[in-house]
């Protein structure tokens, strides 16, 4: 029942105009098309950009996500996807969202500038459940490899997604959802300083 | 003398890493339903509730629960009178490595186990991390863990000073999971080293780790301890998937040694929610 009251559609890729009502906390479902990519293939992509060439898929208002899948057992689209920690791409993300890239999606905390970042262009960062990756597998309808086969797991990948769950962690007003999290408890339970 | 065959090993390595890839151990697995049954925060509820859902996937579809299928570390405890054959493997650790290889390709398990500096992929999870110890006696234990790396690399340590004492200890390791429990998909399973040198506390918190499963409920002087400081730690709010509520950590082990007059040091060994850990005995 809540959950139908409290979780927003969106649609990849997209405008900013589908961000409008979101805050921190939201629970969303993905539609559409959105792009894999982690460590290596971010190192990679930025070197591109610096060298002005293409780049493996269009940034504008795309969404990318922080993962690394395990390889797919015949007759299934793709292995077990959940997210991998976001904070690894936190150097990388800000010249990616300067360059279009209109939400991430990965899990945990991320640097204050990524924070800054989407505020001032008008992105998200979103949460998707840590280790649930054989349950998420049945929100990927379609994997396509398209850049860097050589990175084998951290390959750039296409994947089509529907109703993938995710919740907001950073909204387009750069509130971070963690922070205010870490004002509640930063201050408690510690021995005092004398400890 | 007692004799095992190598390739029995190598069998029986390749079909536990597997295994515990798709299924987690009983305790842990209980302790999670638990924690999913009385949440009362909405999203951390939804947190537990995917997990409570993705250990059926995963079991039913015969995936890996996690994506990352971990950097395995194993445990061998091998008895002074086993005399093992060659009969494949030419040793122990061949056959160990044979057999991750095998559970890597088999399991479809992704290989996650790359050079430090150029990055370049091993391709079958190999070489996994190996610690050989021998015990009296001619029974061969290995104990298999697959460790995932967004936990491993919330790894603590630090060199206190003796004055510290438990408070200190206790002060280390509520700083260590403020900082890192959040990346470290909670709700959490800590194993703490206290004593011996920098490399055996860490030694030590892993195997606390890897034993959190099988620990007998005795009072003793740690146990106290352990039940007290995860409450301490779950009255922080940082919850399952950090969405707040009570189930940041759920069990707590610690192993200690004796370490030298001038020193404290303390390791955390931190494991995501799906600690993945098994044994078997030849």
């Amino acid at each position: 029942m809540e959950k139908k009251k409290n979780c927003y559609l969106l649609n990849f890729p997209s405008g900013p105009e589908q961000f409008t009502a979101l805050k921190i906390g939201d629970k969303v479902e993905i539609n559409g098309e959105i792009y894999v990519a982690r460590d290596t293939a971010h190192k990679r992509m930025i070197e591109t950009l610096h060298q002005g060439k293409p780049l493996p898929f269009p940034l504008k208002n795309a969404l990318i996500f922080y993962m690394g899948p395990s390889p797919s057992p015949p007759g299934m689209v793709i292995g077990s996807c959940g997210p991998t920690t976001s904070s690894r791409m936190d150097t990388m993300t800000v010249e990616l969202l300067a360059n279009g890239l209109r939400a991430t999606m990965g899990k945990g905390r991320r640097a204050a500038a990524v924070a800054q970042a989407c505020r001032k262009y008008q992105a998200i960062y979103l949460v998707t459940y840590g280790g649930c990756g054989a349950f998420l597998h049945r929100f990927v309808t379609e994997c396509v490899l398209i850049a860097y086969p050589d990175l084998g797991p951290e390959a750039v990948y296409r994947l089509k997604v529907r109703r993938f769950p995710a919740v907001v962690a950073i909204d387009s007003a750069g509130r971070d959802f963690y922070e205010e999290k870490e004002k509640e408890y930063n201050g408690k339970g510690a021995h005092s300083s004398t400890g | 003398m007692r004799k095992i065959s190598l390739k029995r090993v190598e069998t029986q390595v390749a079909s536990l890493a597997v295994a515990i890839n798709r299924r987690l151990p009983g305790r842990v697995k209980k302790s999670l339903l638990e924690a999913c049954r009385k949440e009362k925060v909405s999203l951390a509820r939804s947190y537990l509730e995917a997990i409570r859902r993705n250990l059926e996937a995963a079991e039913r579809l015969r995936l890996p629960i996690c994506q990352d299928t971990g950097l395995f570390t194993i445990f061998v405890h091998c008895g002074e009178k086993v005399h093992f054959i060659p009969d494949g493997p030419e040793d122990l650790e061949e056959a160990i490595q044979n057999g991750i290889r095998k559970a890597t390709k088999n399991g479809w398990l992704r290989p996650s186990v790359v050079d430090p500096l150029t990055r370049a992929n091993t391709g079958d999870n190999t070489p996994s991390v190996v610690h050989f110890s021998l015990t009296p006696g001619d029974r061969l234990r290995l104990t298999v863990m697959a460790k995932g790396f967004g936990s491993e690399n919330a790894s603590s340590l630090a060199m206190l000073p003796p004055a510290a004492g438990w408070p200190g200890i206790e002060d280390f390791v509520i700083q260590s999971v403020k900082k890192s429990a959040i990346n470290s998909c909670p709700p959490l399973f800590l194993g703490i080293g206290i004593g011996g040198t920098a490399e055996k506390a860490c030694l030590l918190a892993k195997i606390a780790l890897a034993e959190i499963d099988n620990v007998s409920p005795v009072t003793s002087f740690f146990s106290i301890r352990e039940q007290r400081l995860k409450r301490k730690i779950n009255q922080l709010g940082i919850g399952a998937g950090g969405f707040g509520g009570e189930h940041t950590v759920l069990a707590i082990h610690i192993k200690s040694a004796p370490t030298h007059l001038a020193g404290l040091p303390v390791a955390v060994s931190f494991s995501c929610w799906a600690h993945r850990v098994g044994h078997f005995v030849l």
